[in-house]
């Protein structure tokens, strides 16, 4: 346990430790998945693995928005970049995620004006300023980044500013749970909740899990007490045979969520039929679109979208690992074809995504280990 | 891009009701509040912020925690090079600063 020392207090994460030592069952082995890429980022960062007994397995799940977005997608998206006068607005952590024809940052170096924002208002901004030009917001994220995109359309509705429109990847995190559960290779006892996602759904929407599917769900802050503290709540509510929604993070997560937010993407969003998931297929009623009333920020009515579909390469793993069928070192081109320097995939772009943190942390870490063995030898 | 950076709001912008001004470890910039239209927070409130909207209320404890826990995944520059590239600033272009490719 030589993390240990590191944190904060490292009295209680011990405590927490033994705890979870005490109360897993060594006839069984637990497979809990962690939903949020957040989570995937902190677990790794803080060696959480070395703290836990071996029986329980921390599988990453979908939660990572760069990470779930399909190839094609992207390259739908420059090809709007690719109109004359159209500005292409996205996050940094979507300029490196690689497209079947180059990444964002590879358009921008071939002309294209492309730009990082930092926020959807920024995006918005930029086309305040820019009136001779159009601006498109490429928007992605959970239930956390589509209120800031819902109030930035309705800012700009409100202002009249028809220079500016939202290519919408917005997803929804809890039809995701529901293919993963559907899954037949997937078996998973109970799940630790998103944080921040939660903190605008709320804790209600995970209540069929524990109801239908009998599996506990505990909604979980990112500190390393956090998530210990939530895998002991979720392992007392398996030894009781239990299955509830418990909110571990309530210093943030209101229970019922954010009312103003939620209104925000209601007014300004509504369910898709389907959408295509990497890795996990088209799952249907998963993702938003830009209500008819809205449709004249709508990237995709104003513009001919190709409707580009690319298939991964085929040695790629990234659907497996997606959705923790297969750990990051698993698939055949980790760390050889695929590292962050070079991604293959989006999972090793976003530091959220798990082959990336996996890279980061124990990758790295296993290198030195035997680079110092093998010095010493 | 999941986790939220605290901010202390210091000043409300006159006339954009919806706006505020947050400090974040010394930086100062203006975020929008539409999202707590239902609990307007007031000068001195800490907030925690994601992609340029206070999402969310959170005692002065939470926050120092919130930015320890930044700082501990080795994430506290780039949420203060994020907080510095919110471009609702009154004067020049929108700085980009460096790209965030976390
Ligand atoms: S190592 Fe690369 S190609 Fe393999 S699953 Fe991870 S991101 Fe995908």
């Amino acid at each position: 346990m030589r993390y240990v020392d590191e944190f904060r207090d490292p009295e209680l994460i011990t405590r927490a430790s033994e705890e979870i030592y005490r109360l897993a069952d060594p006839a069984r082995h637990y497979r809990i998945m962690e939903v949020c890429g957040g989570h995937t980022h902190a677990i790794y960062r803080f060696g959480l693995k070395d703290v836990l007994p071996s029986n329980i397995e921390l599988i990453h799940g979908p939660g990572c928005p760069v990470c779930v977005l399909p190839m094609g997608r992207i390259d739908d998206g420059l090809a709007v970049a690719r109109n004359a006068n159209v500005i292409f607005a996205a996050f940094g952590d979507m300029m490196r995620v690689p497209g079947a024809h180059g990444s964002p940052l590879e358009h921008k170096a071939r002309g294209t004006d492309v730009r990082i924002v930092y926020s959807p208002a920024d995006a918005l901004q930029i086309a305040r300023r820019n009136r001779d030009r159009h601006v498109m917001f490429f928007a992605i994220g959970f239930e956390t980044t589509a209120p800031s995109t819902a109030l930035t359309l309705m800012r700009a509705k409100a202002e009249g500013i028809a220079n500016f429109s939202v290519f919408c990847n917005h997803v929804t995190i809890i039809p995701a749970i529901r293919a993963i559960l559907d899954s037949p290779d997937m078996r998973l006892d109970a799940f630790i909740g998103p944080g921040h996602v939660s903190t605008v759904i709320g804790c209600r929407p995970y209540e069929w899990i524990a109801r239908n599917e009998g599996k506990p769900v505990v909604t979980s802050g990112f500190e390393p007490l956090d998530l210990l503290q939530s895998i002991v709540m979720l392992l007392r509510q398996l030894q009781a045979g239990e299955a509830r929604v418990e909110n571990q993070y309530k210093r943030v997560v209101p229970w019922e969520g954010n009312r103003a937010a939620l209104k925000a993407m209601a007014e300004v969003f509504q369910l898709r039929p389907y959408f295509e998931w990497r890795g996990l297929g088209f799952i249907s009623q998963s993702a938003l679109k830009i209500r008819d009333e809205y449709a004249e920020w709508d990237a995709e009515q104003r513009f001919p979208i190709p409707g580009t579909r690319v298939t991964d390469p085929k040695a790629a793993q990234c659907g497996e690992v997606l959705k923790g069928v297969l750990k990051p070192a698993q698939c055949k081109l980790f760390g050889n074809e695929c590292t962050p320097e070079h991604p293959i995939g989006a999972l090793m772009v976003s530091s959220e995504g798990s082959c990336a943190a996996y890279y980061n942390y124990e990758h790295r870490k296993a290198v030195a280990m035997v680079t110092s063995i093998s010095s010493v030898a | 891009m999941c986790l939220a950076i605290p901010g202390k709001i210091v000043e409300f912008v006159p006339g954009q009701t919806q706006l505020g001004t947050v400090e974040v470890t010394g930086v100062r910039r203006k975020v929008d509040l539409g999202l707590l239209q239902d609990d307007m927070p007031m000068i001195g409130d800490w907030v925690l912020i994601h992609v340029g909207f206070a999402m969310t209320k959170i005692s002065e404890q939470d926050a120092m925690e919130q930015m320890h826990l930044l700082h501990m995944l080795g994430e506290t520059e780039q949420a203060i090079e994020e907080v510095r590239g919110y471009g609702l600033e009154e004067r020049g272009e929108h700085m980009n600063g460096s790209p965030r490719l976390s």
